[in-house]
């Protein structure tokens, strides 16, 4: 083996040590890494109890009520499986729609309802013009949600 | 075989070339963002569900896979610099650097401003953004690694391990969209899939990443080139040079 050689095979190995560590490293701290819980891992449980976490589904199609005389806003969250209830006081990003994708942070009240303390939309990877949206509407006429996490999947 | 591909590794041979390609890389890199920014700012219809505002993918997202991409190739030099002791790779990789660091930071500022009016948030700690911010911070590392080091050849190896230490996280921003919940959305284009989006843009789309890597391509060679007069100025080739000849006598 000449000195070059082995220059290149150790590298190699401490490329193919880091990922391994990295992949190790990841893995442990992989509840850190979500941004939200959907709503299927809180009524597991999953999600942290008695401290701010954040949530995110769709906005489930007709819950969105608005109180007439305040900024307070309910709607439910849903990931198609389960749905959680949600009280938000506060301006909605321009995306905030039923049907659409949303992030809220807060804290689960005893109650079950979820009292955010800020909301966010969550748009996805689709880009098409309206002419398009409209016949894709027509074509299935609220028989499919759009997938929350429909990320590249092949399948 | 292998011969002939070592003297192009030779700064002496490779800085002439380098000085021929630029100007062509850099042309078709303008015209390309002409017609790219034309047919994505005028021609392409707006977006059903953002409206005009997802416009800004049309400089994000080229500038987000090559501030990804530059990191590979850096790291591929970096890999040679350490393997074969090549000066020239080493100087590729410092070459290569800032223009990563760039194309980064335009990733991030130009998401900060699409995700105010469709997430109602400047910034999130999500997976992505935080592990494309990691990616800002390593590649300015490595230039401040290098500009700490006095002896270039001990900066080439330094920087070196440091920039394939750093390739362990490019595919983690790849990758962090698919591996957990994140408030940015998924893959619009990639490899195993057909592409979400209407057929128009995706054509700008591609007309400016192509844009995007001719003018990395130009950028990178032109600062090799002032990299290796700074680095060769003692050798007895650069002082035969027309240009620098012209400057002495």
């Amino acid at each position: 083996m000449k000195p070059r050689h082995k220059r290149f095979a150790w590298i190699g190995a401490g490329i193919v040590v880091l990922g391994v560590a990295a992949a190790l490293v990841l893995n442990a701290f992989q509840s850190n890494l979500v941004f939200f819980f959907t709503p299927t891992q809180v009524v597991g449980l999953e999600a942290p109890q008695g401290r701010a976490f954040r949530i995110g589904g769709l906005v489930e199609n007709g819950s969105l009520a608005r109180d007439a005389d305040s900024l307070t806003v309910r709607f439910r969250v849903t990931d198609t499986a389960k749905t959680i209830p949600v009280v938000y006081t506060g301006l909605l990003p321009d995306l905030f729609r039923e049907g659409k994708g949303v992030v809220a942070q807060g804290k689960l009240g005893p109650d079950g309802t979820f009292r955010a303390t800020e909301v966010l939309a969550k748009h996805d990877e689709n880009y098409m013009p309206p002419e398009a949206k409209d016949a894709l509407d027509r074509a299935h006429k609220g028989m499919t949600m759009p997938s929350l996490q429909s990320q590249g999947d092949p399948r | 075989m292998a011969a002939h591909w070592f003297l192009y590794a030779s700064p002496a041979s490779f800085y002439p070339i380098a000085g021929r390609m630029a100007p062509w890389f850099a042309a078709a890199a303008a015209a390309l963002a002409l017609v790219g920014l034309w047919i994505g700012l005028v021609v392409a219809p707006t977006d059903a569900q953002q409206g005009d505002a997802y416009r800004i993918i049309f400089i994000h997202v080229p500038a987000a896979w090559m501030s990804m991409f530059i990191y590979l190739v850096m790291a591929f030099w970096s890999a040679l610099a350490l393997g074969y002791n090549t000066r020239l790779s080493a100087m590729m990789a410092q070459a290569l650097a800032p223009t990563g660091a760039l194309m980064t930071f335009i990733a991030l500022w130009t998401g900060a401003f699409w995700g105010r009016p469709t997430w109602g948030t400047y910034w999130a700690w999500d997976a992505r953004m935080t592990s494309e911010l990691i990616l800002l911070f390593l590649y300015l590392g490595v230039i401040a690694l290098r500009n700490g080091i006095d002896d270039p050849r001990r900066a080439d190896k330094a920087c070196s391990v440091l920039t394939l230490v750093g390739a362990v996280n490019v595919p983690i921003i790849y990758f962090s969209v698919k591996w957990w919940n994140t408030l940015h959305q998924g893959s619009t284009i990639s490899m195993t899939a057909a592409p979400k989006m209407a057929a128009i843009m995706v054509t700008a789309l591609g007309l400016m990443t192509l844009a995007t890597w001719g003018y990395a391509i130009a950028v990178a060679l032109i600062r090799v080139r002032a990299i290796i007069v700074e680095r060769e100025r003692g050798a007895s080739w650069l002082s035969h040079l027309p240009e620098v000849r012209r400057l002495v006598v």
